[in-house]
This record gives C-alpha cells, sequence and structure tokens, in this order.
C-alpha cells in the first residue's frame, strides 16, 4: 500500500456508523474507498450535495467540490451553497477531512497561502475546519523531509485550533489540551523516525502500531 | 410573465464599472453565454464576484483574461493561473472571502440585512480589519452585506413565467444570487411550461431577464 492509501484506509476507520462527512481534496478524497457501504456514511460535498457518490460515467452535470465529475446516492439531495454552508458552520458535519501545509501541536492549521509564492485561496476549508464536530488532517508526514508538524505554523493560519487528529503514513497523533499525543505508529516505522520527521513536542505515552497495520 | 431578452439588448444592460455576480462552482452552473456577451461588449472595470476565478477561458476566467475586471472577489483562485499573473502585475485587485462567508454575505444582501457574524475567520488574516462582536460567551466576525448591480444566474430550468429550479450541482451560489442585486438576467441551460410550484427554487419576481437562445 502506498502512502497516500495508507493514510486514506486508516482515517476510514475513525468515520462512525450514519456519520455526515465532508472530504476534502486529494488523499482525504481516498477515504471514500476504505469505508464499507454498510456503515451507512453520508458524504457531503459543499458545491451542493448531501449523499456524494464516485463518477459512475454518466452523461450528467454533477461534480464534485473539486470540479470532478461525480454522482449523487440514493436518498440523495442537492442544496444550494447557503444551505450546505448552514451543515458546515451549524455543527451539521460530524467529520471533516482535509490536508494541510502545516499543523501544530496546539491543532491550528495552515492550508491556503504560502505569502509571496501562491494564494489558492481558502474555498470551504476555513468555515469546514471551524463548524464541523471532528477535524482530522490526512496528509503526508513531511513535505520531502520538510517538517509540516510543528510547534507552531508559520504560514497564515486557517484557523486556530481546530484540528483534532492527525493521520500520517506514519503515525496517528491526536490533539488534546496537555499537548500533541503520539496515539499509533505504522509498522514500517520506529518510534524515533516518527520524533525526527515531527517538528513539535510529542507525548509519548501508550504508543500502538497504526490501527488496520497490525 | 419575465422578459426574454435579445443578445444585443443585454449588451445594452452592462456598463464600465458594473458590480455584477456570476453564479457557478468551478465553472459547473456558470452562465456561460452571459459571460461571452459581457466579453463581446468591451465594458471594463468590472468587479465580479464569483465563487471561484474559473478556469482560463472558462467561467469567469474569460472576462479576466479579456481585462474586464478591476476586481474578483471570490473563495478561491487555484484553479486559474492567468489571476495570480494579474495580481503579481496589480492589473487586477482579489479579495479572497471563505466560501460560507461570501455566500452568506449575498444573502444578507438579497434579505436586507446589513451583515452576518460568523466564526469562520477568527484569529486569522481574514479578521483584519473587522469588528469581532461578542455574543453569548462566543466571538464572532461581522462581515458586511454583498449586493451587485447585476446578477449573471445560469444552471437554471426555467418555465414561462420565469420560475427557476436549478439542475443537479448547478444551483450553487445561483439562487441566493439572484436575490441580491439589481438586475437578474438568467441564462436557462432547459425550458419547460412550467414548475410545480413545490419544486420552484428562485421565484419568478427575482428573475428580471431570461436570454433568448438565439
Amino acid at each position: 500500500m502506498d502512502d497516500k492509501n495508507i493514510i486514506a484506509s486508516r482515517v476510514a476507520l475513525e468515520l462512525k456508523e450514519g456519520d455526515l462527512v465532508n472530504l476534502g481534496i486529494g488523499i482525504p478524497t481516498l477515504v471514500a474507498h476504505y469505508v464499507p457501504h454498510e456503515k451507512g456514511v453520508v458524504f457531503q460535498s459543499e458545491n451542493g450535495i448531501i449523499g456524494l457518490g464516485p463518477d459512475l460515467g454518466e452523461a450528467n452535470d454533477i461534480v464534485n467540490a473539486g470540479g470532478m465529475k461525480a454522482s449523487i446516492v440514493k436518498g440523495g439531495a442537492y442544496i444550494d451553497t447557503a444551505t450546505s454552508f448552514s451543515f458546515i458552520r451549524g455543527r451539521h458535519i460530524d467529520v471533516t477531512v482535509l490536508g494541510a501545509l502545516e499543523v501544530d501541536k496546539e491543532g491550528s492549521l495552515a492550508s491556503w497561502i504560502i505569502p509571496g509564492k501562491m494564494v489558492p485561496g481558502m474555498g470551504g476549508a476555513m468555515d469546514l475546519v471551524t463548524g464541523a464536530k471532528k477535524v482530522i488532517i490526512a496528509m503526508r508526514h513531511t513535505n520531502r523531509g520538510v517538517h509540516k508538524i510543528l510547534e507552531k505554523c508559520t504560514l497564515p493560519l486557517t484557523a486556530h485550533r481546530q484540528a483534532n487528529l492527525i493521520v500520517t503514513e506514519m503515525a496517528v497523533m491526536e490533539v488534546r489540551d496537555d499537548g500533541l499525543h503520539l496515539l499509533e505508529i505504522h509498522p514500517n516505522h520506529t518510534l524515533e523516525e516518527v520524533l525526527e520527521a515531527t517538528h513539535a513536542t510529542l507525548v509519548v505515552n501508550d504508543v500502538k502500531p497504526m490501527k488496520g497495520m497490525e | 410573465m419575465r422578459k426574454r431578452i435579445h443578445h444585443e439588448d443585454f449588451k445594452k444592460l452592462l456598463k464600465d464599472g458594473m458590480t455584477i455576480h456570476v453564479g457557478g462552482f468551478l465553472t459547473n452552473g456558470s452562465p456561460e453565454k452571459l459571460i461571452d456577451l459581457v466579453v463581446e461588449s468591451k465594458v471594463k472595470d468590472l468587479t465580479i464576484i464569483c465563487n471561484d476565478g474559473g478556469y482560463q477561458g472558462n467561467g469567469v476566467g474569460k472576462m479576466i483574461s479579456a481585462g474586464q475586471v478591476k476586481k474578483l472577489i471570490a473563495s478561491h483562485i487555484g484553479t486559474n493561473p492567468d489571476i495570480a499573473q494579474l495580481m503579481n502585475t496589480n492589473a487586477l485587485e482579489v479579495e479572497l472571502v471563505p466560501q460560507g462567508t461570501l455566500v452568506e454575505r449575498i444573502r444578507a444582501y438579497g434579505a436586507g440585512l446589513g451583515g452576518v457574524l460568523t466564526p469562520t475567520g477568527l484569529n486569522t488574516l481574514v479578521q483584519d480589519g473587522k469588528q469581532v462582536i461578542h455574543v453569548d460567551g462566543n466571538d464572532y466576525l461581522l462581515e458586511t452585506a454583498l449586493g451587485a448591480d447585476m446578477a449573471l444566474i445560469g444552471g437554471a430550468v426555467a418555465d414561462a413565467y420565469g420560475n427557476l429550479r436549478y439542475k443537479e450541482t448547478m444551483r450553487n451560489f445561483n439562487p441566493t444570487m439572484a436575490t441580491a442585486a439589481q438586475v437578474v438576467v438568467v441564462e436557462p441551460v432547459q425550458d419547460c411550461t412550467e414548475i410545480d410550484p413545490e419544486h420552484v427554487i428562485t421565484p419568478h419576481p427575482f428573475v428580471d431577464y431570461i436570454l433568448r437562445g438565439e
């Protein structure tokens, strides 16, 4: 399994029966492949779908929040953007999964601008991390060796102290009031490797092998 | 009965310096023909309000590439590289607004409100220059209403009265923008005789003109 799929399959285990979930673009999108249908998880797409499904190759005008072709599942609904963000800000989304450029030990994250270099904009990310009941950051542990998990974010924030869980190809970490707890390590990696790849103080108590990878 | 408008008559409604809402999400539900007519009209110094910057040669990207846009108010501009280039030479001003905040600011204008209070953007660059208001122990940003001289609406199925429903995910910002401009022009993707009153999304009094197919 490659890094992306290790991350996506581990995140999928966090989703509970009947959860309403918003998946971001990139690695988070892959999470849907690992959620068994019987779990009854419903995906929301902020451009206007409750009950997002994969592209079935049909001729229609259904797209996801990345502008890619998609489908709607049985029992789904099309909604306008205002209703979509009532779901999002109004705490009706159980879990949002998204990537980030940086996350820090307090759960602040940066994902929408690299000043002077790249300004893609925040899209719906600021609303999602502010309003979702649980915020999971799904990303590679480092950017080709450059630390992304930090004591304090250096880039402009997407939100202050909103991330709850960080899932990477190396580890699972939880943001708690007393610090960033290292919960699980992928069997391919050692504690030393994880500590070296993390530029934030980790609370290391009872570390287990990454769920689903034992 | 809403007035059907010819292409040439639509162009006569356009003026330099106008503020225009443009519906659509990454061009899904975008009024492409109306945008083409704006480009043909050669009006300039426009302020465009749209979810995103579209693509090179698609959506609002067409007006941007033609140099007609002075200011773009959007949540995401990463899909159109022309925008970063124009920003770097100060040929285009961009105001980035979180998606949920953008739609609520438009909705507020259409509903006769001065603005909305949202937690989105607190402790980020989005907060700069804005009032923070405390309500029942929580902080919110005051985000002001955002209206326009004109709204260009796409993705709609229009009936003979000018009532609209929207096809699949093409609804997005369209119904909200249709409430928040002095002149509302619709480019339907489909016509029908009558929409069941229970299914009308935009009632006809919001609609001023429907573009004729020519």
